[in-house]
């Protein structure tokens, strides 16, 4: 396996959407998701039973709980793919009753799949990405330095490369589409622990430069490293949240 | 970025996984190529496939372009590619258009081999194998284009507006078969049940097309004593077809895809 | 929505309000119920009965009068859909009762296509001697069966209530523009080169007035099934959807439970994700 190298000490591109989605916002515009007792459903189950919760911008939050609990529902909501059953919930200022379609394009989704095409190489996947907002070729490549899959890894086939390597190519995706919201499904799973050491690293200086991330996973031994605060969830609801002594949130830029 | 550009960025895309993968030269039009076999066996007789040559390529056409949508959505649902660009909030409009476009060049390609194809099988009489012969023994010859023309169309007959016919049925069928593909495969794309889904919904509904395609084929090459200029109203037929569907898909594909 | 009342359940059948009692059997359906048997009676009688037979097709010319009114009843119950399909798209509200009369209107239609198609094979037999044409009517007519029959396909394949609806309603629109474009093109199919078909299907139009009578009585039969089949199957869709969401209810009732019985301790033992970890 190749290995990693080390993370670029390069910002994020930055955009005014940011400034965008604010100034839509209510006043207290620090606040990039305020979930309000919401419910909702897959199928006829309800995943989410009355969610209430508020992330602020630059924080990394790390979503707890047992299988089942809707952590991944809660994420997807976030993500602007559910509908709001019941509940009130805002995210980047859009009202996720009315605006989810808007919201999807300022936030990055990251499940089970990594949405690649496995045929085409890693700088073709991210090229692809990134030119669906018009990046330029310098933010592309800036974006696969970022996230260690430039150099020898940019022309293999997506289809050959390891789960880690899939991984942070699907990430240089997120960050090529300047994404402000990252909504991580597990993304460490099928990492080694190099491969885990690397992507909090990342997800750390992300958050530096603006992103907001939420990060369900059960790698509870790498909360105090990564996340800012832990939030758990079961039975559809959030049980307990608490802030993790790691880092104070906020962008340091 | 203007629907129309971010529609070519994914035609782009999805032509460049093909290339890639080569899935449709190495297994769509050989699989095309055995179906033109097939019917020689069932309708082994020669008049019979005389009269019917220009609806077997149509027949093959289709079948073809039920596994061309289904490879143009599994590259999609692989790694859960379209969900992504549906979650990132990418144009459905967009997304239609794109993949349509690719899907209309992969299919107008095979069109092409299924013809060359029918010549080489289904001649219309030796005469036209010779013709084809001919053309690629003088290459430079002039006389050796109006050879092959005059190969496809039975004696009597413009060459030129007989191929200009062939030309525009081509093209015209193609579109409203991308169109009506893309739609439905978006459909029923990661469905269980999909793969006989998609049949279900397409062939219906691509009708109109396999019967003006085929008429206005049997008019360019003259099959059971069709005039050229009878084949130009199935190709206003296919025309209307075509706008109709791609006008209907972009519109209808976002609520389709969506949630 | 539609007339029901849930929390009606347990009022006594009296009530003409339309309280579901252990169906979905209400005054309305009883009225359009006898409608259709009496006038179904009525075409028993005047079809087998008072009717002549035909000069040319003699006793089977009877079999008209079914087959032509279940046909038109489809077209009528697939214009329903669409017409339904587009008041869900269209509206704000997008009230699933649009959604639930364009699903319960295309079963309808379906199965009247099918009888359509049934019975005329029958009288095809009888009085052309084959049981199929490929005429412009009858191919028009398989295409369209099938076409619906797929719709039908698409409603199952699941999802929550409104993307079922969605999904549906596009699919119910395309449709619309589908099966005109279908129809011209077998018309142009069929017209342009004259095929020899055995009868003329248009000598119809010289019905003696008691046959159209008949056939009229047809028509208003069939009307009043098709109408006591819509009341009766919306109602039952309704009726499943509303167990659903009183599921529900029931279902955060339990879910919230489960938090509140499972606190901490429940993850402890959770192992590492089982998602597939490739090296």
């Amino acid at each position: 396996m190749d290995a990693p190298q080390p993370p670029s000490s390069m910002s994020l591109p930055q955009t005014s959407r940011v400034d965008d989605a604010a100034s839509r916002a209510d006043p207290r515009s620090n606040q990039v998701i305020v979930l309000d007792d919401v419910v909702a459903v897959l199928g006829q189950f309800p995943a989410l039973a009355g969610v209430t919760l508020t992330v602020e911008r630059g924080e990394i939050v790390l979503l707890k709980g047992p299988n089942g609990a809707g952590k991944t529902t809660l994420l997807r909501l976030c993500a602007g793919l559910l509908r709001v059953e019941r509940g009130a919930a805002t995210v980047l200022g859009f009202d996720l009753a009315t605006q989810r379609h808007e919201l999807r394009s300022h936030v990055g989704l990251l499940g089970h799949q990594n949405g690649l095409y496995l045929d085409m190489d890693v700088r073709e996947n991210v090229q692809f990405w990134g030119r669906t907002v018009g990046a330029s070729d310098t933010e592309i490549d800036q974006a696969m330095v970022r996230m260690g899959v430039a150099g020898r890894l940019a022309d293999v086939p997506v289809r050959k490369l390891s789960a880690g390597q899939k991984r942070r190519t699907a990430l240089a995706c997120l960050v090529a589409r300047r994404a402000q919201v990252w909504l991580l499904d597990e993304p460490h799973a099928g990492l080694d622990a190099i491969g885990r050491d690397e992507l909090d690293a990342t997800l750390v200086e992300a958050s530096q430069a603006g992103a907001t991330i939420i990060v369900a996973s059960h790698e509870l031994e790498r909360a105090g490293n990564l996340a800012t605060r832990i939030v758990e969830v079961i039975g559809g609801q959030v049980h307990d949240t608490r802030a993790t002594t790691a880092k104070a949130p906020g962008p340091s830029s | 970025m203007s629907t129309w550009a971010l529609a070519r960025l994914i035609a782009a895309k999805d032509l460049r996984v093909e290339r890639r993968s080569k899935i449709v030269t190495n297994q769509v039009l050989p699989f095309a190529g055995i179906t033109m076999v097939s019917f020689a066996f069932v309708l082994d007789k020669q008049n019979v496939i005389d009269t019917v040559a220009p609806g077997l390529i149509w027949l093959a056409t289709m079948f073809s372009l039920l596994i061309l949508v289904q490879r143009s959505f599994g590259i999609e649902t692989d790694d859960g590619a379209l969900d992504a660009m549906r979650v990132a909030g990418v144009d459905a409009g967009a997304i239609f258009l794109g993949k349509a476009l690719a899907l209309a060049v992969q299919l107008l390609v095979l069109e092409v081999m299924l013809f060359v194809a029918a010549i080489i099988f289904y001649g219309e009489s030796i005469q036209s194998g010779r013709a084809v012969l001919a053309f690629f023994n003088e290459p430079t010859d002039v006389n050796g284009v109006e050879v092959v023309l005059t190969g496809l169309t039975s004696p009597g007959q413009s060459p030129i507006f007989a191929t200009v016919l062939l030309v525009t049925t081509m093209i015209s069928a193609t579109c409203g078969l991308a169109a009506v593909g893309t739609l439905y495969g978006g459909l029923a794309a990661g469905f269980k049940g999909s793969e006989t889904l998609l049949p279900l919904l397409t062939i219906p509904a691509v009708a109109p097309v396999l019967i003006g395609a085929t008429k206005a084929v049997e008019s360019a090459v003259g099959t059971s004593g069709a005039a050229v200029s009878e084949g130009w109203q199935w190709v206003s037929l296919l025309a209307v077809f075509a706008v109709a569907a791609g006008v209907g898909g972009a519109l209808a594909f976002g609520p389709l895809i969506d949630d | 929505m539609t007339t029901l009342d849930p929390a009606s359940t347990d009022q006594s059948p009296t009530t003409g309000r339309g309280a579901a009692r252990r169906g979905t059997g209400t005054r309305a359906t009883r009225l359009v119920g006898i409608g259709a048997i009496v006038s179904l009676a009525w075409l028993i009688a005047f079809g087998l009965g008072f009717s002549p037979a035909d000069r040319d097709q003699k006793e089977s010319v009877r079999i008209l009068y079914v087959h032509v009114p279940t046909i038109w009843l489809a077209y009528l119950a697939f214009i329903v859909t669409a017409v339904s399909s587009a008041m869900y798209l269209f509206t704000k509200k997008k009230s699933l009762g649009w959604d639930r009369a364009a699903g319960a209107s295309a079963e309808i239609g379906v199965t009247f296509v099918a009888v359509t198609l049934a019975v005329g094979a029958m009288w095809g037999r009888l009085t052309w001697g084959v049981f199929w044409q490929w005429d412009a009517r009858l191919t028009t007519t398989a295409l369209l069966f099938v076409t619906y029959v797929g719709y039908l396909a698409v409603r199952r394949l699941g999802g929550s209530h409104h993307q079922r609806a969605k999904r549906s309603a596009v699919l119910g629109m395309i449709a619309v523009v589908e099966i005109p474009l279908v129809h011209f093109s077998v018309r142009m199919w069929r017209s342009l080169h004259q095929e020899a078909t055995v009868a003329n299907l248009d000598g119809d139009t010289k019905m003696d007035g008691l046959m159209l009578f008949s056939l009229f009585v047809g028509v208003i039969a069939f009307t009043f099934l098709y109408v006591w089949l819509m009341l009766h199957r919306t109602r039952s869709m309704a009726l499943e959807d509303l167990l659903e969401e009183r599921g529900l209810d029931h279902a955060l009732m339990e879910r919230r439970a489960e938090s509140a019985e499972n606190p901490t301790t429940q993850y402890s033992t959770i192992q590492n994700s089982t998602i597939g970890r490739d090296a």
